[in-house]
């Protein structure tokens, strides 16, 4: 499935996993929960030039939503919004609403260390810091209180185990996690976000700099933790966005052109754009 | 061959041939101060004070007072330094002002080291009233070291990867819980880069302690940081500056010359040994 040719036209997407994951949803299922959260109307600057034009998208609870288009489009830059690593950009601007179960992130009564818990995020390239194995993940427990060793023990191998880890490093928890592979590094950089026990993980092209049976295993990854994550993952591979979501969402020059359930997207784009990027006619 | 692949090893060559100058150099210092300096080492000139006028005995008073005027100057400038580069790297505003503020640090590395010691006198001995002693020696050779110290932690942190930095804040760690167990512990090795070259520096400076720390001969060793003390460059300088039998002196000097500079090396073999730990728990 991964070796995917990108031209490949999309009717050959229905016959795949994809039309199990699809069928797995009821049809107003999608849009008819509560969405865990919602974007209205963001703006965003970097310094005078306009990123993202008046976006409006729901993110609904224990779903995957990815986020297509192609390089530039805002899509990477949206996503850093949603936990607020935007802020780390000086100058950069920011108007409209970001609701996490309807609390407004962006009010100064939101403090952004507690929000990045809530939502974490697993970054473009693997991001291990420099220490041990074990470290990386007891890290984020040791910055939030946690300070019971058998405690934050319990917890490293129990996110080892989920982030499907465990089984390869139970032996090398001493050693450094620089000594890893790309894939099993951006597993330890899951394993690390899913010790602070967020509700939302944020991946932002994870699979970008690895080979094919690593991003295969990252995707039987995110497809796992959707039973209790809400998970939104932007990628520029359009197969993937089919494989592993549940909700599509198209950019194109910082504009949100069109968004709904996966199959339907893919199979019924509405807009004549989406379906020049998903037939490969750009991008 | 052909002509690039010519050019190529003169440009090689070349290279090859400053790099060997270099240790050429390095080797006839070390060569032609122990070939001098090995005949006065013995375990009296390690562990007695001198004796007749200088002429005899040994320099243990002065080994004393370097390693004290440095590992003080090293403690007072380790943490203001790093403080600083923390500050000017990760907090402070980027625009004229920390440049500005940059350029004078490094500027203040190009100051000569009498200008240190004049304003160690002013400020130290005289104003805060320290006198002549190690803590005012110490102080006035950590402001010498500071320039050092804060540019070396600076590209330190700087080296450090954005990325992890994003990672310890993407987990909910505020800024100064990133920078305290994340950024300082990867950027150690080269902080620690900075404080071997000032050891080396602060080590063998006269002038900065020619005012404010150095006495010219002292029978016993130092009682508290408010002590006078001799120091080895002082001491060489005196040896060969003053006294009535300069051919005596002139060994001694060499001597002490060999062991400024073995102190030097295992003060640093020190920080080394950190150094090489550390990017050994931090590196694959």
């Amino acid at each position: 499935m991964h070796n995917m040719n990108i031209a490949e036209p999309p009717p050959s997407l229905a016959s795949g996993p994809v039309a199990v994951n699809v069928n797995s949803l009821g049809e107003a299922d999608v849009f008819g929960a509560e969405p865990k959260i919602s974007a209205r109307g963001v703006n965003f600057y970097y310094g005078a030039k306009r990123a993202l034009n008046g976006i409006n998208i729901d993110f609904t609870p224990r779903r995957v939503t990815a986020i297509i288009g192609p390089s530039g489009c805002g899509k990477s830059t949206f996503i850093r919004l949603l936990n607020r690593m935007h802020e780390l950009v000086p100058g950069s601007r920011l108007e409209g609403e970001i609701l996490l179960d309807g609390l407004d992130i962006l009010s100064p009564a939101c403090d952004a260390a507690e929000l990045r818990k809530r939502v974490g995020m697993v970054f473009q390239k693997p991001n291990p810091f420099p220490k041990s194995v074990f470290e990386n993940v007891a890290y984020g427990l040791e910055v939030n209180g946690f300070t019971e060793r058998n405690l934050i023990e319990e917890k490293v191998i129990d996110s080892l185990k989920k982030a499907a880890l465990w089984g390869e490093i139970k032996d090398r928890l001493r050693d450094s996690a620089l000594g890893l592979s790309g894939g099993q590094q951006q597993r330890l950089c899951i394993a690390r976000c899913l010790a602070v026990s967020p509700e939302v993980i944020l991946f932002d092209e994870p699979c970008a700099s690895l080979d094919p049976i690593s991003t295969a295993k990252i995707e039987e990854l995110i497809l796992e933790l959707k039973r209790d994550y809400t998970i939104v993952i932007v990628t520029h591979n359009m197969q993937q966005a089919a494989r592993v979501s549940d909700q599509t969402a198209f950019f194109l020059m910082g504009d949100l052109v069109e968004t709904g359930r996966t199959d339907r997207i893919f199979k019924a784009p509405r807009d004549k754009r989406t379906e020049d990027y998903i037939t490969g006619r750009f991008g | 061959m052909k002509r690039r692949d010519i050019i190529q090893k003169i440009g090689f060559s070349a290279l090859f041939a400053c790099m060997a100058a270099n240790i050429l150099f390095l080797g006839g210092i070390i060569f032609f101060v122990a070939a001098r300096g090995l005949g006065a080492l013995s375990w009296e000139f390690l562990t007695q004070a001198p004796r007749d006028s200088m002429t005899a005995g040994g320099v243990a008073p002065a080994i004393v007072g370097t390693f004290y005027l440095t590992l003080g100057a090293i403690l007072f400038a380790l943490p203001l330094g790093v403080a600083c580069a923390v500050y000017l790297t990760e907090y402070s505003p980027k625009g004229w002002i920390v440049n500005v503020l940059r350029i004078s640090i490094n500027n203040l590395a190009g100051v000569p080291s009498v200008v240190f010691g004049l304003f160690g006198l002013t400020v130290f001995v005289k104003y805060a009233g320290f006198g002549v002693s190690i803590l005012s020696g110490s102080l006035t050779l950590g402001i010498l070291a500071l320039p050092v110290i804060i540019s070396a932690s600076q590209e330190a942190l700087t080296a450090v990867p954005q990325s992890i930095r994003e990672a310890s804040l993407a987990l909910g760690a505020t800024q100064w819980g990133t920078i305290r167990k994340v950024v300082l512990p990867a950027s150690l090795p080269g902080i620690l880069t900075g404080v071997i070259l000032s050891v080396g520096r602060v080590a063998g400076e006269t002038a900065p302690i020619l005012f404010t720390a150095a006495a010219f001969y002292l029978k016993g060793y130092p009682r508290s940081i408010f002590s006078e003390v001799m120091a080895l460059p002082y001491h060489i300088y005196a040896l060969m500056t003053e006294g009535t039998h300069p051919e005596i002196q002139t060994r001694i000097a060499y001597g002490s010359s060999l062991l400024l500079l073995g102190l030097v090396l295992s003060v640093s073999m020190l920080a080394i040994f950190i150094r090489a730990r550390q990017r050994k728990t931090y590196n694959a």
